[in-house]
């Protein structure tokens, strides 16, 4: 699109007059301008981030709880927030994905434009819209209010998985529909069983557009603070069991550090957050070099 | 590819609800459609149970509301009686979104537009990284960044548009602050740039080339060309685009939350401290509710969630309506 050159000089019939040369200019500058004012708050963000994380990146900070540590002392760590996050991410996808790409495997394969599959996909959207609190309050009301168990890193994990279930469909559907016909219709020519064709034909196919997908989505959610405030509740102390009592997490635990105004919470709050962001960066970097390669290989 | 997929697909179900002995019937195949089936009606009732549950467990708080939950804008449902009304939580959501919006779209539809039409092509998918790592940062980093970074650096800027802007209603007040809807609606207009400029990219991309080539052979400067062939065929998609940036906003908590100084009642000046919102406040008042204050929590949700429900979908009918002109 850049190599149409529109203020080519000397060549042109009639050079452009000066008003349009000017607002054409001032456009541009607008617009570069516009680019400029996302990319300032992105490293205003990263910068901080990494400057005040740095202060209290210690071995400390990965081996030790908040447990008997009070907001103003200095040592404690987010090994209890740390756990907590990695486990209840872990069940949330062990629920969320085999249960989003099934459904996306209905959509594109068996809907085939019926009442059903219209519904279904239109929930999907409504899914991707439903703000994250909602997501934690609905918990709330289903699993703890009603059905009576206790604040757990299980009642977080279901508040998560209502988040990623969306996501995570949307991008098998999407990989699932960029799977050539011929390949279905070659294997059903050689009278393999549709669900065999899915499973062995189809699935592998699209299976490193799904990876990304699934990382992007994971990533997504890990950083989630709203609904695990309703759900998993807070806790200074190791809780190792995900079934059993109020779980700590990284978001929750920024949380808790920013609400204290000491320095040495605040400081541990940043920590938090280099860390989170450092988690969620990596699996994004990871899941762009899957695509890349699978870009790469099918050209 | 998709409709051919469809066509296909719709055969062999139509081939296996007659029940005819096509090689269909197979056990392995029965198992497998089910399990698809299944795991797609999970999803509905998962969406219809959400619905349900949380009007469910809202009524009994709304019953011993003591105030008139819509217009009431006081928030005490521990108290005895409990008096709790959303009105100033709905306006604080509304205002503080609505600002947000209107911030992030220009940025955003310029980000896309510089994408797009500006950059060198090569670099376009890499800028386009950028942007989407906007999106990546969690929100709880957003919070603590617009809470002890962003808010010092705001308390000039409120104190200067105050100052030079005071005779303006929206920018009045005595005491400009740092934790205002103002500063807010600032975070919130940064976390919603890159889905307004996502989906405006993806519309910029399906406009018809021989549009673009047709106005540059008429000698157009490229914003011309912009202004001619490429903001005409994208508007809806951009209106749509900046619909689902205010959804995304409205339901945005822990950044607000954070941001935020909650001061009691309704205050049209944007730039002194206060203010609430649905979700910070549920997010702020949980850990003190009793279980009147969790119903009444929980029926503020509902609302949220109804509100967003309404302008994702009035989004989405908008974007879609453009597909159907291609």
């Amino acid at each position: 699109m850049t190599t149409f050159s529109t203020t080519g000089e000397g060549a042109s019939l009639t050079s452009v007059s000066l008003g349009r040369k000017v607002k054409d200019r001032s456009i541009q500058g607008l617009v570069y301008l516009a680019f400029a004012l996302a990319v300032v708050p992105l490293v205003a963000v990263l910068w901080t981030v990494v400057v005040n994380g740095l202060e209290r990146l210690d071995p400390t900070f990965f081996q030790f709880s908040m447990n008997a540590v009070s907001g103003s002392d200095p040592g404690g760590g987010a090994y209890h927030a740390i756990v907590g996050t990695l486990q209840q991410v872990a069940i949330c996808s062990a629920i969320a994905v085999p249960l989003s790409i099934l459904t996306a495997i209905y959509l594109v394969e068996y809907a085939g434009g019926g009442r059903l599959g219209k519904i279904i996909s239109f929930t999907v959207d409504v899914m991707m819209g439903i703000p994250s609190i909602v997501a934690g309050l609905f918990v709330l009301a289903l699993w703890l209010l009603t059905l009576g168990f206790d604040y757990s890193g299980l009642a977080g994990a279901l508040s998560l998985t209502i988040l990623m279930i969306p996501t995570v469909t949307r991008a098998a559907e999407e990989m699932l529909k960029l799977v050539p016909n011929d390949l279905r219709e070659a294997s059903y020519a050689l009278g393999v069983p549709r669900w065999r064709t899915v499973c062995f034909v189809v699935l592998p196919t699209a299976l490193t557009g799904m990876v990304t997908g699934v990382m992007l989505a994971v990533a997504r959610v890990m950083g989630e603070t709203a609904p695990l405030l309703l759900t998993i509740f807070f806790t200074k102390a190791i809780n190792n069991d995900p079934f059993n009592g109020p779980q700590a997490s990284l978001p929750t635990f920024i949380w808790e550090q920013a609400a204290d105004p000491n320095q040495n919470s605040i400081d541990r709050a940043w920590t938090g957050a280099l860390v989170l962001i450092g988690i969620i960066m990596l699996l994004n970097l990871v899941a762009r070099l899957v695509a890349r390669r699978t870009a790469a290989k099918s050209r | 590819m998709t409709t051919e997929t469809g066509v296909e697909a719709r055969a062999g179900t139509r081939a296996g609800a007659a029940g005819t002995a096509m090689s269909t019937g197979r056990a392995g195949d029965r198992i497998f459609a089910g399990a698809a089936r299944g795991s797609g009606i999970t999803v509905l009732v998962i969406v219809a149970a959400i619905a349900a549950f949380l009007v469910w467990k809202a009524i009994p708080a709304l019953r011993e509301n003591e105030a008139g939950f819509l217009t009431t804008e006081e928030w005490n449902p521990n108290a005895q009686p409990p008096r709790f009304g959303i009105a100033q939580l709905a306006f604080g959501t509304a205002l503080s979104s609505l600002l947000a919006m209107l911030m992030a779209t220009p940025v955003a539809i310029g980000i896309a537009l510089f994408i797009s039409f500006y950059s060198p092509r090569r670099l376009a998918s890499g800028l386009g990284y950028i942007v989407d790592l906007l999106a990546a940062v969690p929100s709880i980093v957003y919070g603590l960044w617009g809470l002890i970074f962003l808010a010092q650096h705001m308390d000039k800027v409120s104190g200067f548009l105050n100052a030079a802007l005071g005779w303006f209603p929206l920018f009045g007040g005595d005491s400009p602050g740092k934790n205002s809807i103002f500063t807010g609606s600032v975070v919130l207009a940064i976390m919603i740039l890159p889905i307004i400029s996502s989906i405006s990219r993806e519309v910029f991309l399906q406009v018809p080339r021989p549009n673009i080539e047709a106005a540059l052979a008429l000698g157009a400067t490229r914003w011309e060309m912009i202004r001619l062939s490429v903001l005409p065929y994208g508007r809806s998609g951009m209106i749509g685009a900046s619909m689902l940036g205010l959804g995304r906003a409205m339901g945005e908590t822990i950044a607000v939350a954070m941001v935020l100084t909650f001061v009691p009642g309704i205050n049209w000046h944007i730039l002194e401290n206060g203010g609430s919102t649905f979700a910070a406040n549920i997010a702020n008042s949980f850990a003190e509710a009793t279980e009147t204050g969790r119903g009444a929590l929980i029926a503020s949700g509902l609302v949220l969630f109804v509100i967003t429900l309404l302008v994702n979908m009035a989004a989405r009918a908008v974007v879609a309506r453009r597909k159907e002109f291609v």
